[in-house]
């Protein structure tokens, strides 16, 4: 991949994506850096998911552009920002549940070259251990918390520069977002760039470098996590407390 | 007992040509969604190749790849030309369009081709008969069956060993989510219309060796045939269009034996239909339940 080799990974500047006559994201400005943990927080109905899913290309910006490692990605498919080093776990997880483990994290490394395949599946087995004893189980027949590792692992297959995640912990059960927030932090150690919506933003901002707080399809703050939990207006106001 | 096995092996000899239609016809439904009306055309489109391949002195064994050749290359066409711009369409514009292909390629053989029936000779061995023991069966059904097992395997192969046949079954659980994996859209639906008409044309060299007749109406009564095997196996499940079709095929042969008399048995279908219509008031999803929804 040719392109700057400066500056931040991602670049979107007013941003902003329609959902047929509702504007759902308005005037969205932020950036992403190499190697940085950024989340994406607030409330319901804020915009995130929108936001995330006009990144991976699932829906097309009205306005604003998209700038992924320097160059143009604005409106781009998602196969093709794929295979840019774009990649998406997104919300629910949307695996594919008739199909096994391993063929779900095969999907995920389409984009491969086919004899590097094994050598990735056996990566992802190693960092999460459940995947290799499931190997040959239907999707549609794990816990929520092996689901999550398999979308994320299904993701890293295809050796992203950037992973967005949406809603990791959405729906799982405490010890399973203690699972969920763990691994971030571990994918985190590894050096990857992440850029994570969550509603739990109290344990998000703890993980995170920085953050973006939005609501009604607004950008309304900015900072570092810790800046930003520590501003208990701003933090009461457009989040809500989470315990 | 030696009619009722002659009529098994006969419903699953006339069964596989359904479900071999049936499967194409589940394929694309899977990742498109949709019922595609206009997959009877392959086989009219294979009639006239028939016609005038035979008109040209080329025999069947000649003629069976080429038919194989001729309805994957049509069906692509007809993906090209037609369905490629209501991708991502609602479903009743898909099935309108469908019926559009199905009339327009009916009405241009009628207008450039011909409006009455071009005739070829059947292969001489397709009447024959041989007695296994216990019935007499027609070497027809026995190579019918044994080739739809052979295809039938093969097929299963490449949607469980091929990283396009994975693709495949991911892109029919849930297209979005396939696309964000890096699978490519254009890929999988030319994929699967391709499939669909190598299927159909592996149905056609059968259809038409027992037809023996080119019409512009060819292809009505297969399409019937395929899309009522794919609704009775559960419409997108590609195991429900096998047994569909194998089930359509052995009711219609076994109802029309054992009805009393001659006209009863010229309402044969007609009782089908209604076998049919009881089995969606109890399984409206067809035999195989296909649990998701979200295609393209």
């Amino acid at each position: 991949m040719t392109g700057a080799t400066t500056g931040p990974l991602l670049e979107v500047d007013g941003l902003t994506t329609n959902y047929g006559s509702i504007s759902a994201l308005r005037d969205a400005t932020l950036e992403v850096g190499a190697g940085e943990v950024v989340g994406l927080v607030g409330p319901n109905g804020a915009g995130k998911t929108t936001l995330v899913s006009t990144l991976a290309g699932l829906l097309t910006p009205v306005r604003g552009s998209v700038r992924f490692d320097g160059v143009e990605a604005t409106g781009q498919s998602p196969d093709t920002l794929l295979r840019r080093g774009l990649a998406l776990v997104p919300e629910h997880r949307r695996l594919f549940p008739d199909l096994t483990v391993e063929e779900n994290l095969k999907i995920g490394g389409v984009t491969v070259p086919a004899k590097e395949r094994p050598g990735l599946i056996d990566e992802m087995v190693e960092l999460f251990p459940v995947l290799g004893i499931k190997r040959d189980v239907s999707a549609g027949y794990l816990s929520g918390g092996e689901a999550q590792q398999l979308a994320i692992a299904r993701a890293l297959m295809s050796r992203p520069r950037l992973l967005m995640m949406d809603e990791p912990s959405l729906g799982l059960a405490p010890v399973l977002v203690d699972v969920v927030f763990d691994l971030i932090a571990r994918l985190r150690e590894q050096g990857r760039t992440l850029l994570v919506v969550e509603q739990n933003a109290t344990r998000m901002l703890s993980v995170a470098d920085r953050a973006y707080v939005l609501r009604s399809g607004e950008v309304v703050a900015s900072g570092t996590g810790q800046d930003l939990l520590a501003d208990e207006s701003l933090f009461d106001m457009f989040v809500g407390r989470h315990a | 007992m030696s009619e009722l096995v002659q009529n098994l092996i006969d419903g699953l000899g006339q069964g596989s040509v359904y479900a071999l239609l049936a499967l194409g016809i589940a394929v694309i439904f899977g990742v498109m969604h949709l019922l595609n009306f206009a997959h009877g055309e392959l086989i009219t489109v294979g009639a006239y190749v028939t016609y005038a391949s035979f008109t040209n002195g080329i025999s069947w064994y000649w003629i069976a790849p080429i038919l194989i050749v001729t309805c994957t290359v049509t069906s692509l066409l007809i993906e090209q030309v037609a369905f490629r711009w209501v991708r991502g369409a609602s479903d009743s514009t898909l099935l309108l369009t469908s019926f559009g292909v199905h009339f327009v390629v009916e009405a241009i053989f009628l207008m450039y081709v011909s409006a009455s029936v071009k005739t070829f000779n059947r292969p001489g061995w397709i009447t024959k008969t041989v007695d296994i023991g216990i019935a007499k069966v027609e070497v027809f059904d026995i190579v019918v069956i044994g080739v739809t097992m052979v295809v039938l395997a093969l097929t299963a192969a490449l949607l469980q060993r091929t990283m396009f046949g994975i693709a495949l079954r991911a892109a029919a659980s849930d297209f979005d989510a396939a696309r964000l994996m890096g699978v490519r859209s254009n890929n999988v639906i030319r994929g699967a219309f391709a499939l669909s008409g190598a299927l159909a044309g592996v149905a056609a060299i059968f259809w038409l060796m027992r037809a023996g007749q080119a019409t512009p109406a060819a292809g009505s009564s297969p399409m019937l045939k395929g899309v009522l095997a794919a609704l009775i196996g559960g419409l997108g499940s590609l195991r429900g269009a096998v047994i569909g079709g194998l089930a359509l095929g052995v009711a219609e042969v076994v109802l029309r034996s054992q009805l009393p008399n001659a006209q009863l048995q010229g309402l044969s279908n007609g009782f089908v239909f209604v076998l049919i219509a009881l089995l969606f008031i109890f399984r409206p999803q067809g035999i195989i339940t296909v649990g998701h929804a979200e295609r393209v």
